[in-house]
């Protein structure tokens, strides 16, 4: 692996895709709407708000544009571009990743110190926190990379899915209710998903929980496993887009 | 002894039922301008992205420099330059930044992308507007872009396909000139066209393909001359002729009845038309219309695999 050419990757990422408008809307605005019209008129805890807020952001920003990069490229033709030159789908997939990842890292800190200030919350374990945050946005960077792996140039259809996943995958993840005081079932669904992992890592971070290691390693299993995956689906889907 | 810059053995590549690419076989030395002829469909490019490792052939194999473009894809990459027939640099970036791109994904060192980017952009005329985005660009700036970026590492062999189609004039000159001084620099070409005239100016030796299947491999004026061989009259008359009569014709190859008018096929269109408005006048015939129709390269496909067999 290159580590060069995936770097020219994510900067070239970075300056055409994240530099629109709905990374800012997909990433901010849709988890503050979205976290107030469920949590206005209840009582929830600080840092579970707080918490609830970072892991919804980090998801929303890790996984606004990563699903659609690869279509958007088939449609452009760039695609064909970076296959015929000398990098392969593992770098050219890392670099997505990495865009992703840097986008999602950067809009989430800065979030976190202005809901830290203006809610009065303590971070009582920054390096934690921050490697949480690391290793969920590389994860969920990845999972959007995976759901570009759809044969199509047509973003929409991408988006779509996309859609499906994200807001599924959020009312399993202890954002909205605690995941101790979620149904045994609920609990089960709760450990399936990479939000709850990072919800409880940065509950851990915020000074509260009892150890934050379990879930570190889930995020960075789920980053293997998911970024496996995405490389075995778009080595298989990319003739069919070229 | 130097390997071929471009060998290709029995490539093959279907879509479904369709067989794009029908086992072809070709190589191109070193220093070469190889031109790939050949009409709208014919497999050209199908064959230049499996060449040039986009895509995957179902059996068969290329090699460029001696690299197999499967199993030493990157060295392989590394040895060419691509401009494909669709623009593909990146629309919403700078000209420069499209160059300095290519140049990171070829692992070419930061200061020489920066000055071998600025020869190449000046040469091409287009440093000037480096800082506009490439979208931006007319259609001869996008096609002088996508040189320059396929350029920029210095590749042993540059594959051009259709390079002119739809330039104005003042693009479809400089990109001409551009390739045939990178050629007499030393770089293999090789380049896919439809026009014959554009293969006769710009290479040594043309491929006609059509189908999937190569015709022929020869010299620009030696397909020349098979293809003006296809070329044919096409008449009407106010009455019906028999065929026999017009066959009869001095350098008339073959007639053909399309509907109401009748084709005569000859390498001669001149003498045959003279022919054809005497007949008329003799017969007191009344010609409803009258054509000749240039050598086709569908045609001449025919002719070539004709000859072949």
């Amino acid at each position: 692996m290159r580590v060069r050419r995936v770097l020219a990757i994510a900067k070239k990422d970075i300056r055409i895709y994240y530099t629109k408008g709905p990374v800012l809307i997909s990433g901010l605005l849709l988890p503050v709407f979205f976290f107030l019209a469920f949590t206005m008129g209840r009582e929830m805890a600080g840092t579970q708000l707080v918490a609830g807020l970072i892991g919804m952001t980090l998801w929303f920003t890790a996984t606004s544009i990563s699903p659609v990069i690869a279509p958007w490229e088939t449609r452009d033709g760039t695609l064909e571009r970076l296959v015929s030159a000398p990098i392969t789908v593992v770098e050219i997939l890392l670099g997505d990743i990495v865009a992703s990842a840097t986008i999602s890292v950067s809009i989430t800190g800065v979030a976190t110190a202005i809901l830290a200030l203006v809610l009065d919350v303590s971070i009582a374990n920054p390096v934690l926190l921050g490697v949480g945050l690391i290793l969920a946005a590389i994860g969920f960077s990845a999972l959007g990379v995976l759901l570009a792996a759809v044969p199509t140039d047509q973003t929409s259809n991408v988006m779509m899915l996309a859609t499906l996943v994200k807001f599924s995958i959020i009312f399993v993840s202890g954002i909205f209710v605690p995941v101790a005081d979620l149904p045994s079932w609920g609990r089960v669904v709760a450990y399936g998903s990479p939000l709850t992992y990072l919800v409880q890592t940065t509950k851990y971070g915020l000074g509260t929980g009892d150890s934050a290691i379990i879930w570190l390693v889930g995020l960075l299993f789920f980053f293997i496993i998911t970024f496996s995956l995405a490389v075995w689906v778009h080595r298989k889907t990319l003739p069919k887009r070229l | 002894m130097a390997p071929p810059a471009i060998r290709v053995e029995n490539l093959v590549k279907r879509f479904g039922d369709l067989t794009a690419v029908g086992g072809i076989s070709f190589q191109v030395d070193e220093g070469e301008s190889f031109g790939f002829l050949g009409p709208n469909g014919a497999g050209k490019s199908t064959t230049i992205r499996m060449v040039t490792g986009v895509l995957r052939p179902d059996a068969g194999a290329a090699r460029i420099a001696g690299y197999d473009v499967r199993t030493d894809t990157d060295a392989a990459k590394s040895e060419i330059g691509i401009v494909p027939e669709q623009f593909n640099a990146y629309p919403d970036l700078t000209a420069w930044k499209n160059v300095m791109l290519a140049g990171e994904l070829y692992g070419i060192p930061r200061q020489t992308r920066k000055s071998r980017g600025t020869e190449l952009l000046r040469s091409f005329g287009l440093f000037e507007r480096r800082h506009t985005l490439a979208t931006n660009f007319s259609k001869g700036m996008k096609q002088r872009l996508m040189l320059t970026m396929a350029l920029l590492h210095d590749p042993a062999v540059l594959f051009l396909d259709e390079p002119i189609t739809g330039l104005d004039v003042e693009s479809q000159h400089l990109i001409r000139e551009r390739i045939a001084e990178l050629n007499r620099e030393g770089r293999t070409v090789f380049l896919t066209t439809h026009n014959i005239a554009e293969a006769d100016r710009l290479c040594d030796r043309v491929a006609i393909i059509n189908r999937g299947e190569i015709a022929a491999i020869d010299t620009p004026d030696a397909l020349k001359q098979t293809i003006e061989r296809t070329r044919a009259v096409e008449v009407s008359f106010n009455e019906e002729v028999t065929l026999d009569t017009l066959a009869a014709f001095s350098t008339v190859d073959a007639v053909e009845k399309r509907g109401d008018t009748i084709r005569l096929m000859t390498p001669d269109p001149d003498t045959v038309i003279k022919a054809v408005v005497n007949f008329a006048q003799e017969e007191n015939l009344t010609l409803r219309s009258l054509q000749t129709l240039g050598p086709s390269l569908e045609d001449a496909f025919t002719a070539l695999t004709e000859a072949r067999q």
